[in-house]
């Protein structure tokens, strides 16, 4: 789960990371206000959004009047931001942080992630800040310096010394430096976070270490146990029919060809998407029903799957373990007699229960193709969804 | 000779009385299972289809000699579940349940490393499958039928993908000694080349069937032990060629974040340590029959 910086700022101003003063807005007037609240002279504008690359995109601005804050954020308000990272659709601007600006001396990236290599929390910091981290390890690799949390003790102020000297921070400011990485290490740890990135973190013209940016990601799973992080949660940065998904327990993302799936698991789902492209057709979405899925469930499955109006043929395929087949079967059934779709439907079903499973489909009378393999099913729906197009093609050119 | 469970396998269940987990465990003992305790903490006295229930995993252990152990636990709960199996004396743990914090993992795996190795539990999951060694024993929600005794080792991360490759075998009538889920998430009990080395021991076993995605560094670590240890050769399948970089595609840990993360990436690093990689799905099945058939000759 992502949140917004000024969020990530919060949590780890809360944890003595030193951040710049800053304010919400809501509005260009608002925006205003808050700049001549915080006071000074220049103010940095900076677009709310759950994607890194802002700067490059026009969603980080220097202000030094009313005037000029008021022009840019009622540009900014209401706009798409795209970004390297948020796909071409962009993401909407809501809110605006509005900061005091700091004139710094050095920029530091410092980031904290999950590292599936030692299965611990890896610290990976840079001397070169201001650039992405991906631009870092491929211009600059030998800048880079990693070092990984024992878990059983935590981050020891050794290691936090060790990383200060190495980055070549001034022996005054080493103080600051520990006390910096152990509260985002804490913020970490208690928070449940996936990802804590500083870029950059700077030396401020008064000798002060101070975040500039923040950024951090928490672990879905571990959300029971933080309500208010939970809260957190901004649905105006996330893609509806995915949103919409997660609430009802699947897991979907949304793609952009026309055979539109539904699997139950990860893995069957991609290896699914995958025969797809093989066959010669292109996968709509990713979705895994879970397992154990109800025909409830799997009704709205299919709903979700048809209400994307790209999709000109549906999937089913599901190798039932923790499954049944049978209950997959009538949310099918259910969902096509609930509001029958104008597109071709192919199911395949195997494992538990896939004899009942069957049955049910053969005595709906409706017009589901069947099939027992993974690649016959992939390609009935590619050849079904080429014949649909053909004869709709055709049936157009008729009228 | 299998791997990791066999005839002689005494199971607990732990979080027996859910509901889930009382389905699995009679189609458990309905395969042949020695199924021989449930534990769930103030249900101790109680039995689920005819298997008493203890209230911690030291009782159970020490009323049963129970040597293995299938976690059920909901995911607040589960990672203290697996200390306590650690703790109680089990020696092969499953952990099914989906969902757990990645950070209750890290403790989880850091607590496991406080027993020396040869008293040190052995973990697979969590969110997986289980664990099946074909008419022996089973440890997992699979669907038993769909495995035919035989010597093709199986590890997947995904459940449903591992069930594909094992139907796909049995309809050419070729069986399997272990198959091994080492589950979805991205900090696991168990990696891809832990179980290659675990089957690499194992006499039973000929070959091995790799069933990997997107994701994670230990691809292209099991391919580094292939190139550098392993004898049997290896056939394998990665998943997500279509998925698109940096989105989590269901499992936590499929999301593509580094170099070598991607499928393509992972099918040349395979391929290059002499790994036969099946270009498609419905292939992992022929494709394993050609491997042997090429072996045998």
């Amino acid at each position: 789960m992502d949140i917004h910086e000024y969020q990530a700022k919060d949590i780890l101003k809360s944890f003595g990371v030193a951040v710049p003063d800053g304010a919400l807005a809501y509005s260009p007037e608002q925006a205003a206000y808050r700049a001549r609240e915080l006071g000074g002279d220049r103010w940095v504008v900076k677009a709310q959004v759950h994607a890194g690359g802002r700067g490059k995109a026009g969603g980080v601005k220097l202000c030094s009047s009313d005037h000029e804050i008021l022009d840019v954020t009622s540009d900014m308000f209401g706009m798409k931001l795209v970004t390297h990272q948020t796909g071409p659709a962009g993401k909407g601007v809501y809110r605006v942080y509005v900061e005091a600006a700091t004139a710094f001396e050095r920029e530091i990236y410092l980031g904290f992630v999950l590292d599936r290599t030692t299965q611990r929390v890896m610290i990976v910091a840079s001397g070169e800040g201001g650039m992405e981290i991906e631009d870092i390890s491929a211009t600059r690799p030998d800048s880079i310096v990693r070092s990984t949390v024992e878990p059983a003790v935590g981050l020891r102020d050794f290691q936090a010394r060790e990383i200060a000297f190495a980055l070549g921070i001034p022996a005054a400011l080493t103080q600051q430096m520990v006390r910096t990485l152990q509260g985002c290490y804490r913020a970490f740890t208690e928070l449940d976070a996936t990802m804590v990135e500083i870029n950059p973190l700077v030396i401020t013209s008064d000798s002060r270490i101070m975040a500039l940016d923040a950024k951090m990601t928490f672990d879905g799973n571990a959300m029971f146990r933080h309500p208010q992080i939970a809260e957190l949660r901004d649905k105006s940065q996330e893609d509806p029919r995915e949103s919409r998904a997660a609430d009802r327990g699947l897991s979907y993302i949304g793609l952009t060809g026309n055979i539109g799936c539904i699997v139950n698991g990860a893995g069957l789902a991609m290896a699914t998407m995958d025969t797809i492209k093989l066959a010669g057709g292109e996968p709509a979405n990713f979705l895994d029903i879970g397992g154990g899925a109800t025909p409830e469930r799997v009704a709205k499955a299919f709903k979700l799957v048809t209400s994307d109006k790209n999709v000109q043929a549906v999937l089913v395929n599901i190798f039932a373990g923790i499954n049944r087949c049978d209950w997959v079967a009538e949310g099918v059934v259910q969902a096509l007699r609930a509001e029958p779709v104008d597109v071709p439907v192919v199911v395949r079903l195997a494992g538990t229960n896939v004899e009942e499973g069957l049955k049910i489909l053969a005595k709906s009378g409706l017009p589901i193709i069947r099939a027992t393999t993974l690649m016959e099913a992939a390609q009935r729906a590619v050849t079904a969804w080429k014949n649909d197009m053909a004869q709709n093609t055709k049936v157009r050119a008729v009228k | 000779m299998t791997i990791f469970i066999d005839r002689n396998t005494r199971v607990i269940v732990q979080g027996i009385t859910g509901r889930i987990a009382q389905f699995h465990t009679q189609e458990m003992v309905e395969y042949g299972t020695l199924v021989v305790g449930g534990v769930v903490p103030g249900k101790g006295g109680e039995t689920v289809h005819g298997v008493p229930v203890f209230n911690t995993v030291k009782e159970a252990v020490a009323a049963t000699g129970a040597n293995a152990s299938i976690v059920f636990v909901p995911p607040p709960f589960a990672a203290d579940s697996i200390m306590e199996a650690a703790d109680g004396g089990i020696r092969y743990c499953v952990c099914v349940t989906d969902g757990i914090p990645a950070q209750d993992m890290i403790r989880v795996k850091r607590y496991m490393m406080r027993y020396p190795r040869e008293k040190r539990m052995v973990l697979t999951g969590p969110n997986c499958a289980g664990t099946i060694s074909p008419g022996k024993s089973l440890l997992g929600i699979m669907p038993g039928h769909i495995y035919l005794p035989g010597n093709v080792g199986i590890v997947g991360r995904s459940g449903t993908l591992g069930y594909e490759a094992a139907q796909q075998l049995k309809d050419l009538g070729i069986g399997v000694s272990t198959s091994v889920g080492i589950g979805g998430d991205p900090i696991n009990g168990s990696s891809f080349r832990d179980v290659l080395e675990a089957f690499e021991a194992d006499p039973d076993t000929e070959i091995v069937c790799l069933i990997g995605e997107i994701g994670g560094p230990q691809e292209a670590e099991a391919a580094e032990y292939i190139r550098n240890h392993m004898t049997k050769p290896v056939v394998a399948y990665i998943a997500g060629l279509t998925a698109p970089k940096g989105r989590t595609m269901g499992h936590a840990g499929a999301i593509i974040s580094a170099f070598g993360e991607s499928a393509s990436e992972k099918v040349e690093i395979l391929s290059e340590a002499g790994v036969t990689v099946a270009e498609n799905p419905s292939v992992i099945g022929e494709t394993v029959a050609r491997v042997l058939r090429r072996k045998a000759a």
